[in-house]
């Protein structure tokens, strides 16, 4: 007894720091293990000859929740890129509906299995559809701000890249015309370190993406994008004055590409082992459960048992997806215009 | 009755689809100021906030437009010459032309993005170009070309109102050159529907744009020689209306299909593919076409840029000769 009031006592104490609720926190581990797992189960199904192609967020899991949990669910747009598992999860698509989108299922409800898995989606989640070419949706988020503005709609859009895309014109062209307009958009990098094989010294001359904040006259931070804590301290802030009219943010966060690019990719070709060694000990997952246990915020067997309701939850929607009906052939015809 | 030019047609459109549903908005280059052919003169003034200026980046022009059309609005964007749009190719051809198929109908982009194109303005080659086939290869996006004034106020109406992306496309030349009379009524010009625009029992010209004129034209001269041509006016590039290309060609046996747009790949080749897989038997003649040379754009120099375009003379040589076959 005496020690769990003590436990208790010290949680009241440090939760303050968090600026999270003891709730968020519990979201906030619950989502970035659900995407771990999933992931995990998705390369599992790959590696079985069940799933054609993965492509996963692993090492980018706090920088995901950290941000999504900073939007207003079912008010706020998403605009994603394709490692964006966690934040989809935490805007309220499910298991079962990754496992969908993986199996390139009938009613998979980013494409009904018409676009490759993890090219996100969802309407009623008001995550918007994506293609597999970068920073175009850049541009599509800076027109639903746009739109928002006219309208008076007090909505913010979060719209996520890696820091390969930031090469590409559509990105200056998003972050320039969003910031002479001063719309309601996050424009939110998460760099990972590699594009594929081309580490970040290939890409760009300067340390920080966020720099160029200041040649399109808008603001922009970096932060760790291996704490989620500090993640959503970062970004929450961001969205509020955003919502409030204050403009867009350019906002970078540091993490790091666990795996390989894809299911079809071999990284040890590109990548030194140590690097990767090192950054597998600020591990998002584990760093967050040992801070979490130290500050006495969860009891050790609180977490023991998210775990094993996230294994659970992500065993039996990949059972019940690889029950689900697929698209028939012909489902590749319909749908090119909509009726008036 | 009042006479409209082509360029009052499409900016008496605009006015009034702006003042009947606040969601459609205009973005592009200059359009605040009235743009660099005056379609979006005055319009600023009278829908205040509805009139966006771009920076001088098209592919923003129209990702942006696809933003706003997901959120609800009815963008109609303005590439200001359409030689400029291939900057924005890639947010058309991977983005704007899949959003419906890829969410299968759960997402479709109601926009509009409009472009001047075409020669014979001495533009050289970077503001004659035709583009219509790169953007009519694309299932999802329906491009129009209109070429009398009062199809482009009907037809951008229609384009205004459809849930779809649609590739406005406006004949620079005619802009200020063609005239017709207007009445008030609103015209029934549905988008996926050519017109014959002319009668004959001869021979078949389909066009469009300023060729149509230039076709009509031709078919004038060679009525008074005794041939009788029938002219479609295409109107819609993609979807093609299959029905009245087929009947035209079924009806006259003889088909000449004229474009400004070099020959190689150009529309013509599939019009001329449409009619030799279903009208095969009807024909009296091999399938002709008159387009421009495959050169990589129109030269500037007057005299480079006559050789370049076909014109009413090449037509009525083309199809006198075609007649005779």
């Amino acid at each position: 007894m005496t020690s769990v009031r003590t436990r208790r006592e010290r949680s009241r104490t440090t939760i303050d720091d968090y600026l999270l609720s003891e709730h968020q926190l519990e979201e906030m581990y619950y989502y970035m293990l659900l995407a771990r797992r999933l992931n995990e189960r998705m390369l599992a199904l790959n590696r079985q000859g069940r799933a054609p192609f993965v492509i996963a967020g692993a090492g980018q899991e706090a920088a995901q929740v950290g941000a999504a949990m900073a939007l207003d669910r079912g008010v706020d747009y998403l605009a994603p890129y394709y490692r964006d598992l966690g934040m989809n999860l935490v805007l309220g698509m499910t298991a079962r509906e990754a496992m969908l989108n993986l199996l390139a299922k009938r009613d998979d409800p980013a494409s009904h299995g018409r676009q490759m898995p993890s090219h996100w989606g969802h309407a009623e989640r008001r995550i918007v559809t994506q293609s597999s070419v970068v920073a175009t949706q850049l541009l599509h988020a800076t027109g639903i701000g746009l739109a928002a503005k006219m309208r008076k709609d007090p909505i913010v859009v979060l719209t996520c890249c890696g820091e390969g895309s930031t090469s590409k014109g559509d990105f200056h062209e998003a972050l320039n015309f969003a910031a002479i307009h001063r719309l309601p958009v996050i424009f939110y990098v998460q760099n990972n370190g590699y594009a594929i094989s081309e580490s970040t010294k290939k890409q760009m001359p300067v340390e920080h993406v966020a720099d160029r904040a200041r040649g399109y006259g808008m603001r922009g931070a970096v932060v760790d994008g291996m704490d989620g804590v500090a993640v959503y301290q970062t970004v929450k802030p961001a969205v509020d004055q955003a919502r409030r009219g204050g403009g867009p943010f350019l906002i970078e966060a540091k993490c790091y590409r666990l795996w390989p690019h894809s299911s079809d990719d071999d990284d040890t070709r590109y990548r030194p082992r140590k690097e990767l060694e090192e950054w597998t000990r600020k591990d998002p997952l584990t760093t967050f459960r040992a801070r979490v246990e130290e500050d006495g915020i969860f009891p050790r067997e609180d977490l023991d048992e998210i775990e094993q309701r996230v294994e659970q939850e992500v065993r039996e929607a990949a059972q019940w997806a690889m029950m689900q009906p697929d698209p028939a052939p012909e489902d590749a015809l319909g749908h090119v215009y909509r009726e008036a | 009755m009042a006479t409209m030019t082509v360029i009052e047609a499409i900016r008496g459109a605009l006015d009034e689809l702006m003042g009947e549903d606040d969601r459609v908005f205009l973005i592009g280059e200059d359009v605040e100021a009235g743009g660099v052919f005056r379609a979006t003169e005055g319009l600023m003034a009278k829908h205040e906030g509805r009139v966006i200026d771009s920076p001088l980046a098209e592919s923003s022009i129209i990702g942006i437009a696809i933003g706003a059309a997901h959120y609800g609005l009815r963008p109609v964007a303005e590439i200001q010459f359409a030689d400029f749009i291939h900057a924005g190719f890639d947010q058309l051809c991977s983005e704007a032309s899949r959003w419906c198929y890829r969410t299968k109908g759960e997402s479709s982009l109601p926009m509009v993005v409009r472009a001047p194109w075409g020669g014979g303005v001495h533009g050289g080659q970077h503001h004659s170009q035709s583009i219509e086939a790169y953007y009519a290869h694309m299932p999802g996006i329906k491009v129009v070309a209109p070429s009398f004034p009062a199809d482009y106020r009907s037809l951008l109406r229609a384009s205004v109102e459809d849930p779809n992306p649609v590739l406005f496309l406006e004949h620079k030349r005619t802009y200020r050159l063609v005239k017709q009379e207007v009445d008030g009524a609103p015209a029934e010009t549905k988008i996926g529907r050519s017109r014959i625009a002319r009668e004959g029992d001869d021979l078949t010209i389909y066009a469009y744009g300023l060729m149509l004129h230039e076709s009509l034209a031709a078919a004038n001269t060679l009525a008074s020689e005794g041939i009788e041509c029938k002219v479609v006016d295409l109107l819609t590039l993609n979807p093609l209306d299959r029905e009245t290309i087929l009947e035209a060609a079924r009806a006259t046996g003889k088909v000449l299909i004229v474009h400004e747009d070099t020959l190689t790949g150009g529309l013509g080749g599939e019009i001329a593919a449409l009619i030799g897989e279903h009208a095969f038997e009807h024909l009296d003649a091999p399938v002709r076409r008159l387009a421009a040379p495959d050169v990589p754009a129109m030269p500037f120099h007057h005299a480079m840029e006559d050789f370049f375009m076909p014109d009413r003379e090449k037509i009525a040589a083309a199809a006198r000769e075609l007649a005779a076959y």
